[in-house]
């Protein structure tokens, strides 16, 4: 369930309807589970293309320039700040969903996920995923996207849980502002943590897959840390730690 | 004076044995990727590997000539049916060693067996890599393995390697008496027949092995590569004395018993070294000016260069094997065969076993192949495949002690090995014992999504895969009573395989008489070529 304006606590929002295998790996009742991040990771997109998404999904003419426009203009600089801040990349990004309905980000989620999310997959992401299914592991996605933009996705993974920020509405329209903690570096460690002890899970046996050093927190954390498709600074850690390198496709 | 007794065991009888005097010359030997050149104390006993016996002289008649004249089955040509299915199995790259010269004896056996078939009217032919928990085949090593003629014909869509791992392409077939589970790739479970072609390199491969290891499942594997198996097991050169024989017959009976299988069975002689380096084989006493020049040469160059550039030399010299005999029918007709002609090339008997044993360990091994020989497989090399090359009497007494030359270097391939770091550095610290280790950690590893991806996905040896290299050295570790590893250059790699290390091999030979005693009796294993011991 998606957590409420003023919770305080990313409450990992559970998918809606999971899938049949899904409630019969829970009832082998699992002591593990395999967090996945998911830009870089399981697609190839990132957060900026799902947003640009929504910009070309305007609604009205204007609205389709202005945003295009806008996010075309500020490209360069998105990219600056996730180099060098996640977060704070994270806090100026989302502002630029302020003022659209929740009804719409949601119905243009599915639209999105065929559009920009399915085709951008790596071939390998699902196998990987049935492998973690089969080795007795619940499969949680664990991301920096905002939750409705996932849904479809982790729904289409098999996905048993995601861990995902929280848009804050107010009166139906989006305030631009996500409810923090904002999962992203140490924040999806302590979601993960939390994520283990409220579901009975042993954090040294989970599995963890990511492909950026940002999320080194989340790798660090988890038994098995596993580095997906690594940026260079990942690759260097990963060989330094000894930790699996994983090159899907 | 000597008595004579003594004077008679100076000039054994086998050429093969040689018992160092004060004027013997020093051996050469292997040392990683370098060499050694060691004086060894008078009266050591060294084991030379016997000369290359003659190939046959013409490789593709003896296969003709073997699919026409098979044992127990009828000629290939009247088990091929226009429309079958069938599938050809093949050894993979971790036989034989070095790999040998092209065209390699699988590809002369394909094209003669293809050509076959297609006259026969069979087009339905699928090649499968019989890797089974080893690594994938890149596609090189499988182009310079069958010949690119057949490559470009079959790959990838027909000649490709086995995935033990695909949900959807393993078929169980019913367990033996003794509940061993058997479980065989898909394609070849629902072929018409079955061709399985071999390298016989060592004897504890081919017959029942091929399919029963080769084309399986980690949930059939675990019934015989398991601590208990390897503990039970003398030596797993000698059916006789192997437990790990005797399960895998027990499942090869029961695929003989489902699935129809026309083995092909190979076996080579022992020219390991080409001519630039054919001295190596060659007995000290037999060197020229020569060869001493070239080796001191070798020697040098090799231990002047990065050991990655020594490496890459080493495994771009293919071994110039002969064939020595092509073997065709039902399994185990055809594999008693091999076993004779491969005896005939590897043993060498000896009298009585050894309190201080010495292997030198060279650079290459089954699992390493283009890869590093990493501190797992220096362990699997010496207490695995050299403590076990005998007919059932190890060459050294029970208590006693193995000498490895080795530089013990802790490097690894994180393309081919990755689960092997895991286990020598989270493992081996905790514990050493195979039972535990196996009760503690195997399925963990055998079914790691990131271990299996890289396996199925890439060119990494399987999850459980150094588990299995850990089991294989077994029944040398509950034999020995000391491993020393001489000219390790590091402490902590000896520790963690629960090996003393010492600089130099007079060292080791010193602490290892410390411990057998004074007049500890010695013998050195002057592999490579392959050598066996009968120990009489």
């Amino acid at each position: 369930m998606l957590a409420g304006v003023g919770e305080p606590s990313p409450v990992p929002a559970s998918l809606t309807s999971p899938p049949l295998e899904c409630q019969e790996a829970r009832c082998h009742m699992p002591s593990k589970a395999a967090f996945f991040d998911v830009d870089g990771t399981l697609v190839k997109t990132n957060v900026v293309h799902v947003y640009a998404y929504y910009a070309m999904n305007r609604g009205s003419v204007s609205g389709i320039a202005g945003r295009t426009l806008s996010t075309a203009l500020s490209v360069p600089l998105f990219g600056l700040m996730d180099s060098l801040d996640r977060k704070t990349f994270n806090e100026f990004f989302y502002r630029y969903y302020a003022g659209l309905t929740e009804d719409r980000l949601v119905t243009i989620a599915e639209d999105m996920f065929e559009d920009v999310l399915q085709p951008a997959l790596f071939e390998q992401s699902q196998d990987l995923i049935d492998q973690a299914r089969r080795s007795g592991c619940k499969v949680v996605l664990v991301t920096g996207a905002l939750d409705f933009t996932m849904r479809p996705l982790a729904r289409h993974l098999g996905a048993d849980d995601l861990i995902a920020n929280k848009m804050q509405f107010v009166g139906g329209k989006a305030t631009g502002k996500v409810i923090p903690p904002i999962i992203e570096g140490a924040n999806k460690a302590n979601s993960i943590r939390a994520y283990c002890a409220k579901e009975g899970l042993t954090l040294d046996k989970c599995h963890g897959y990511s492909d950026s050093a940002s999320d080194y927190a989340m790798l660090a954390v988890v038994g098995r840390p596993t580095a997906v498709n690594p940026d260079l600074r990942l690759r260097s850690i990963a060989r330094a730690y000894n930790w699996p390198i994983l090159d899907l496709k | 004076m000597r008595p004579f007794k003594t004077l008679q065991k100076l000039y054994d009888e086998e050429s093969q044995v040689v018992i160092t005097e004060k004027g013997s010359p020093p051996r050469a030997l292997f040392y990683g990727e370098g060499f050694l050149q060691e004086d060894l104390p008078v009266g050591t006993r060294v084991i030379f590997p016997r000369p290359p016996m003659a190939g046959v002289p013409n490789v593709k008649a003896a296969i003709r000539w073997a699919i026409n004249n098979p044992d127990g089955m009828d000629p290939l040509h009247a088990l091929l049916k226009p429309g079958m299915r069938l599938t050809c199995v093949i050894d993979d790259i971790s036989v034989p060693l070095p790999p040998m010269v092209t065209p390699d004896v699988r590809q002369s056996i394909l094209e003669v067996v293809l050509e076959l078939a297609a006259d026969s009217g069979v087009d339905d032919v699928h090649l499968v890599i019989a890797n089974a928990l080893h690594r994938r085949m890149t596609e090189g090593e499988m182009k310079r393995m069958v010949g690119e003629k057949i490559y470009d014909a079959f790959y990838p869509d027909r000649y490709y390697n086995h995935d033990a791992e695909d949900p959807d392409g393993i078929v169980a077939l019913e367990r033996t008496s003794h509940g061993e589970e058997v479980s065989v790739n898909r394609r070849v479970a629902e072929s018409d027949l079955i061709i399985y072609v071999n390298v016989n390199f060592v004897p504890m491969n081919g017959g029942h092995k091929s399919m029963g290891t080769g084309v399986s499942n980690y949930a059939s594997l675990r019934h015989h590569h398991n601590p208990k198996t390897i503990r039970a097991s003398e030596s797993y050169m000698e059916p006789k004395a192997s437990a790990l024989y005797r399960s895998n017959e027990r499942i090869g009976r029961n695929i003989d018993k489902h699935l129809k299988v026309f083995h092909i069975e190979t076996t080579l002689n022992n020219r390991m070294f080409g001519a630039p380096t054919d001295f190596l084989a060659k007995r000290e006493e037999d060197y020229t000016e020569g060869d001493r020049l070239k080796f001191q040469a070798m020697r040098y160059a090799l231990s002047k260069m990065p050991r990655a550039a020594a490496r890459k030399i080493l495994n771009t010299i293919p071994a110039p094997y002969d064939v020595t005999g092509v073997y065709a029918g039902a399994t185990e007709p055809a594999h008693a065969k091999t076993l004779e002609t491969s005896w005939k090339q590897y043993v060498v008997p000896v009298e009585g076993q050894s309190d201080i044993v010495i292997f030198p360990i060279p650079f290459v091994s089954p699992y390493s192949v283009n890869s590093i020989l990493n501190p797992l497989l220096v362990q699997v090399m010496g207490l695995g495949y050299f403590f076990n090359l005998n007919r059932g009497v190890p060459l050294v007494k029970k208590g006693g002690v193995l000498i490895l030359l080795h530089p013990a270097y802790d490097e690894f391939d994180p393309e081919h090995h990755p689960s092997y770091i895991e286990f020598f550095h989270r493992l081996l610290p905790e514990t050493r014992d195979s039972m535990k280790l196996e009760h503690k950690y195997e399925k963990e590893f055998a079914e790691n999504p990131s271990y299996v991806h890289l396996y199925r996905k890439n060119n990494a040896y399987h999850g459980v895969h150094p588990f299995y290299m850990w089991y294989w050295g077994e029944n040398g570790r509950q034999h020995v009573g000391k491993v020393i590893v001489a000219g390790a250059e590091n402490n902590h790699v000896p520790a963690l395989l629960g090996w003393d290390r010492t600089d130099t091999l007079t060292e080791a030979i010193e602490e290892a008489r410390g411990f057998m005693g004074r007049s500890a009796t010695i013998s050195l294993l002057r592999i490579a070529p392959t050598v066996m011991v009968d120990v009489k």
